[in-house]
């Protein structure tokens, strides 16, 4: 199969196959604006797609104005305008609400506002530097209003009403809830990259794993900022949930709200309790490197504030781990350096971290090396990338350590302790110490 | 010179820094939580709070004002990528 023009690509973004694309009603006053891209494969690089993706766009008639609920990647802008023409002219729209401003949601932003400049656009505050970027030396030509949670918008009969909502996945997003029929768009809250003409969750066909999928991958990094969200949604009336990916949710909306809130729940049910849960992950070609972590680990266990756990990363999976860590207080790594670098099996976990959220955590690394040692700063900056603090200046012994250096290593590990449990000494030093 | 001390608490560590210094300059080598985007004040990445100490630090600039309210920031959060250190004493951990 030869590969698709953008034409054909535009052509398959209507769902009813006609020639000119038409909108699909939602509500009596709401109809779906947006595009179907079926042929997607992969999505932000990061994210397989293996029936393509939607780019949902609504419209919100009011007796006294059409709202535009977000738009669609650039390049289905044309079957986006010709629905949007078809549910409303532009000189009727009053609202353009971004609930988050990604380009999958923007790419018709431009062209939108070419054909309707007097727009008043809707954006979190987060939102406004998104914005300014996107529309760069005109943004000063636009009617831009900052909303927040509990800010309403008018549009005769019907009034929509803002939640700010920040990373659900980006710091700019926001859900907006049409008050007079129990409507919440969620944006890419509640979405999943699923295609299906059908639109709606009662009709399309089985797109439980791609839910779940997507959750997995642009949700969980931001558990912490799901809960407040749903926080702010579970009161709600909710008759309806359309989000900007995915299924239409108007059958049974509620459970994937309580879904969400099982998903965004720990796992395991840990037996830690009040204690501090420290990770310790080595690798060791000689065994000079798990020489090192079995006295770290002997170190920190001395402290009845911690729980330490310690495991071979070379013969573990990722993914288990990358659960653990996920409610983990602290983590150290014990790495070698091998060709100038820590071993691969160190950086496929460091790796895996990027699906949860790691900010705070004591992040630590240590290692046996033969000639230069970098391994150890490398994973630092790594955990230092990945939001962590790294207060303890990691460990490097030469070759095998001696029992004096393996007292380092416990004391190195009784450090770890007293700072994951806030009992380490306070310290000072000037600024020229600093290397 | 003038100094200051600033302490990160949660590496409970405290840096005698001279007059002038940006939280950036310090924070990534001590290994502190707070963490850094653009570097540059736009992206609100770096907000710490000021623990202590608030009055001891230079006056936001209308870039760090914006990006503050922007963000949402709290009375005593500031951007450790602008804000310097002047004198005194300030404690700060990661927003």
């Amino acid at each position: 199969m030869p590969p698709l023009t953008t034409s054909d690509r535009q052509a398959l973004g209507n769902p009813r196959s006609t020639a000119s694309p038409l909108p699909v009603s939602v509500t009596d006053r709401v109809q779906w604006i947006g595009a179907l891209d079926p042929q997607l494969r992969n999505f932000d690089i990061i994210l397989r797609t293996a029936n393509g993706t939607s780019y949902n766009a609504y419209a919100v008639r009011g007796s006294n104005g059409v709202a535009v609920i977000d738009t669609v990647k650039q390049e289905f802008t044309e079957a986006f305008l010709a629905r949007l023409e078809a549910a409303a002219g532009y000189d009727e729209i009053t609202t353009l609400v971004l609930n988050h401003l990604e380009p999958d949601h923007t790419g018709a932003v431009p062209e939108l506002l070419e054909r309707a400049p007097h727009v008043e656009i809707c954006v979190s505050p987060r939102g406004v530097q998104v914005l300014r970027a996107l529309l760069k030396d005109r943004f000063d030509e636009y009617s831009v209003r900052v909303v927040r949670t509990g800010d309403t918008i008018s549009l005769g009969d019907r009034t929509l009403r803002f939640l700010t909502t920040p990373y659900v996945h980006w710091p700019d997003t926001q859900c907006t809830y049409l008050e007079e029929q129990d409507l919440l768009f969620t944006c890419d809250l509640f979405g999943c990259h699923f295609c299906d003409e059908r639109l709606f969750n009662d009709q399309v066909g089985d797109f439980r794993f791609s839910f779940e999928y997507y959750f997995e991958h642009i949700m969980r990094p931001f558990k912490r900022y799901v809960i407040e969200a749903l926080d702010l949604i579970e009161p709600l009336d909710i008759a309806m949930i359309a989000p900007s990916h995915g299924p239409i949710l108007r059958s049974h909306p509620r459970e994937y709200i309580t879904h969400y809130r099982r998903l965004v729940k720990k796992r395991l049910a840990s037996e830690v309790g009040e204690q501090k849960s420290l990770l310790i992950f080595y690798v060791s070609a000689y065994g000079a490197t798990a020489q090192m972590a079995y006295a770290v680990y002997a170190g920190a266990a001395e402290n009845a504030g911690v729980r330490v756990s310690l495991f071979d990363l070379q013969v573990g999976e990722v993914t288990p781990f990358v659960d653990l860590i996920e409610e983990a207080d602290g983590l150290a790594f014990g790495t070698p350096t091998i060709n100038g670098d820590a071993v691969k099996t160190v950086w496929d976990l460091l790796a895996g971290l990027v699906d949860i959220d790691t900010k705070g955590k004591l992040g630590a690394a240590f290692g046996s090396y033969g000639w230069t040692g970098e391994a150890v700063a490398m994973v630092e900056a790594r955990m230092q990338g990945l939001k962590m603090r790294v207060p303890e200046k990691g460990l490097k012994i030469k070759l095998h350590p001696t029992e004096e250096e393996l007292e380092c290593c416990r004391d190195f590990g009784r450090r770890l302790a007293a700072q994951l449990t806030g009992t380490a000494e306070p310290r000072e030093i000037d600024f020229a110490d600093l290397t | 010179m003038a100094h200051a001390k600033l302490t990160f608490a949660d590496v409970s560590l405290t840096v005698n820094v001279p007059s002038g210094t940006r939280i950036i300059e310090i924070s990534e080598k001590v290994g502190a939580g707070i963490t850094y985007g653009c570097r540059e004040g736009e992206c609100g990445t770096c907000l710490t709070r000021i623990e202590d100490g608030a009055e001891n630090l230079s006056e936001p600039s209308v870039l760090e004002q914006r990006v503050l309210k922007e963000n949402l920031a709290g009375r005593n959060d500031r951007l450790a990528c602008q804000c310097q250190v002047l004198s005194g004493e300030i404690r700060v951990r990661p927003a």
